[in-house]
């Protein structure tokens, strides 16, 4: 009777590729807008992924994320070092900037102080040029997401610029998360970003520490908080906290949640009337069916397996596409390693099999109301 | 004297319309036999459609028993009864209602795939079937590609196929010129009467009732005549 089924749905085309449409839509928006908003959030913890090392992150009690700081006193830094469990920790200054590119235009940048001595907080890799160029004079790095929109067409490398009203010149580009805000970020060394940046007393932003092995970090946040009044975070939390900014501080969660909800809605409706639909087309045979002994039992299996013929290959289309449109726009640097959360999928396939669920129930019922003798009518 | 197939005592059936009751079939008492064709006629609306429909099992008197082949059938649980249905009862229905997208063979192996049989053996005994009503080169075909006298009998087909004790069929020649109705009773005559089985047909084409064995008259949901012709007033 599964085989019967199967053939009444692939025999109506028309419908059949309506709900299996239906279907492939609501995954598309559903996986589509889930996973940019996933990223999106990601966003917010870039300052986060970009520090290359250390796994403890201390700081003004005041401050939020690696973005909202409030600036310590240069003796935090030893205080922190003190600390017993500390293998190793280093200053980090982070601030935002205006400067002038060559061509005469402002921009606002954030400035990244490192370790001097050990360039501690650069990211990890380096799209162009080498980490210890760092330390020839002049010299900052810039990260290649702003390195593309400061420098349209030209090559970053070279580039002169005007910081502060002091001469700065790009001698490497880092491969990074692109941050939230989306201005570009200069990695240059701490002492010569307390240069760059006027300002008052206290100028350090982050202390990175690394716990001695045998201590966890969050064990090693514990016992700095508790010897030094300071604010520590693990790496993990403080991730956690630049992503919650995002999520307190912006109406992101909102709008893709409207636009998901949307690509629900938009599936049970086209899904739903479609189905309907077809049920009413064939509704003369399901009473023939009935009347010839088809049991109830059976007929629920032969939806259900309508449904789920459906739902597999519209899920199958909805993740294609999405993979698909996501594979389209990865040149465009604003997406950036994006990726699609193993959540994802599975969620736009509880959507799915709810949307389904729905749409077969309504379609029972009406199978199950239809009396046998209604086929001598 | 075997016992009759179907046995309907006192069944009366009420249809509600609006705050009205409406009394269509009034107490009705009759036995059927197997092995011979009985015509039930009557005017539109007469309840023709009402009593087959409870007779074979899709349709509950409102009071009244029914028995077929022995069984009570409204006594029977609801699985049970469409479980009856699938073994027991062969239905043509006037519009066919044949699955478009299935090919003839595949619809007429329909009862036999419900009981669970494997597809292609049902099929073949479909074929088996198509071939005593002539159009075993018509089973690989779709229904939208037979003309509505082959249709016909794929449902006839359909109704044989898994050998059911009663073969119920309303309005078989409703839709056909006097040759092609009278075609079509011969081969019901041929392929579905048999000796332990019951033939009942709704009927109220005139040029057939020559062929009945027996015909009963339905008039207001009574049976107001009952023999081997019709009465001289019809
Ligand atoms: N489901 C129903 N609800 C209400 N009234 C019904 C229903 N089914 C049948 N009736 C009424 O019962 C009466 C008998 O109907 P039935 O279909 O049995 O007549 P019939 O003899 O088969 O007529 P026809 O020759 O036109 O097919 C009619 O008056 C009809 O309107
Ligand atoms: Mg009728």
């Amino acid at each position: 009777m599964i085989w019967i089924a199967i053939r009444m749905l692939t025999g109506d085309p028309q419908k059949f590729f309506g709900l299996v449409f239906g279907i492939a839509f609501s995954t598309l928006l559903i996986t589509q807008q889930l996973t940019i908003f996933v990223n999106l959030l990601n966003l917010g913890a870039a300052g986060v992924y970009n520090n290359g090392n250390g796994e403890v992150f201390v700081m003004d009690p005041a401050s939020v994320t690696t973005d909202v700081t409030y600036p310590m006193p240069s003796t935090a830094l030893d205080a922190v070092r003190s600390v017993e469990g500390v293998d190793w920790a280093v200053p980090q200054l982070r601030s935002a900037a205006a400067v002038r590119t060559a061509q005469g235009d402002l921009e606002q940048v954030v400035i990244v102080g490192v370790d001097d001595a050990t360039l501690t907080g650069m990211p990890k890799r380096l799209v162009e040029g080498d980490k210890s160029d760092l330390r020839t004079p002049d010299t900052v790095m810039v990260d290649d997401v702003g390195a593309t929109r400061m420098f349209p067409g030209l090559d970053p490398m070279g580039q002169v610029l005007e910081l502060n009203d002091q001469r700065v010149v790009i001698g490497g580009i880092t491969d990074t998360v692109p941050g939230f805000a989306s201005t570009a970020v200069f990695y240059t060394t701490y002492s010569r970003a307390l240069r760059y940046i006027p300002g008052t007393r206290n100028r350090m932003s982050l202390v990175i520490a690394q716990p001695v092995a045998g201590i966890t970090p969050s064990q090693l946040v514990d016992k700095i908080e508790a010897e030094t009044g300071l604010k520590g975070r693990t790496r993990e939390e403080f991730t956690r906290d630049g992503i919650d900014f995002i999520i307190a501080n912006t109406g992101i969660p909102f709008n893709f949640g409207i636009t998901v909800a949307l690509g629900f809605v938009v599936g049970v409706a086209i899904v739903g009337l479609t189905f309907s639909l077809f049920i009413r087309d064939n509704i003369k045979q399901f009473g023939a069916l009935k009347a010839i002994g088809v049991t109830n039992r059976q007929i629920r299996k032969m939806v259900a397996a309508q449904a789920g013929l459906v739902g597999f290959i519209g899920y199958g289309f909805g993740v294609l596409a999405t993979v698909g449109t996501m594979w389209a726009f990865s040149s465009n640097p604003f997406f950036k390693g994006f990726f699609v959360p193993w959540q994802v999928p599975l969620i736009s396939l509880a959507a799915v099999i709810v949307i389904l669920a729905l749409t077969a129930l309504l379609a029972l019922r009406t199978v199950f109301n239809t009396e046998p003798a209604a086929v001598f009518r | 004297m075997s016992a009759p197939a179907i046995c309907t005592r006192d069944v009366t059936r009420d249809f509600q319309a609006g705050q009205q009751t409406i009394t269509v079939l009034h107490g009705i008492d009759l036995d059927i036999k197997a092995g011979e064709m009985t015509f039930l006629v009557g005017e539109s609306g007469s309840g023709k459609t009402t009593l087959i429909s409870i007779m074979c099992g899709i349709l509950w008197p409102t009071l009244g028993e029914v028995k077929v082949f022995g069984t009570d059938i409204y006594d029977l649980p609801d699985d049970e009864l469409v479980e009856f249905r699938l073994q027991n009862i062969g239905f043509i229905f006037q519009q066919y209602n044949l699955i478009p997208a299935i090919d003839a063979a595949s619809n007429a192996a329909v009862p036999l795939i419900a009981q669970g049989m494997d597809r292609a053996e049902a099929r073949e005994k479909a074929v088996a079937m198509f071939e005593k009503l002539n159009i075993a080169d018509q089973a690989d075909k779709l229904p939208s590609q037979l003309s509505g006298g082959q249709q016909q009998r794929v449902a006839i087909a359909r109704a044989l196929v898994h050998e059911p004790r009663l073969v119920v069929c309303d309005e078989p020649t409703a839709a056909l010129d006097a040759a092609s109705g009278r075609r079509v009773m011969d081969l019901l005559r041929e392929v579905a009467v048999a000796e332990d089985r019951a033939c009942i047909i709704v009927t109220h084409d005139n040029r057939i009732f020559d062929m009945a064995d027996r015909i009963l008259v339905l008039e207001d949901g009574k049976v107001i005549h009952d023999g081997k012709t019709m009465p001289e007033t019809h």
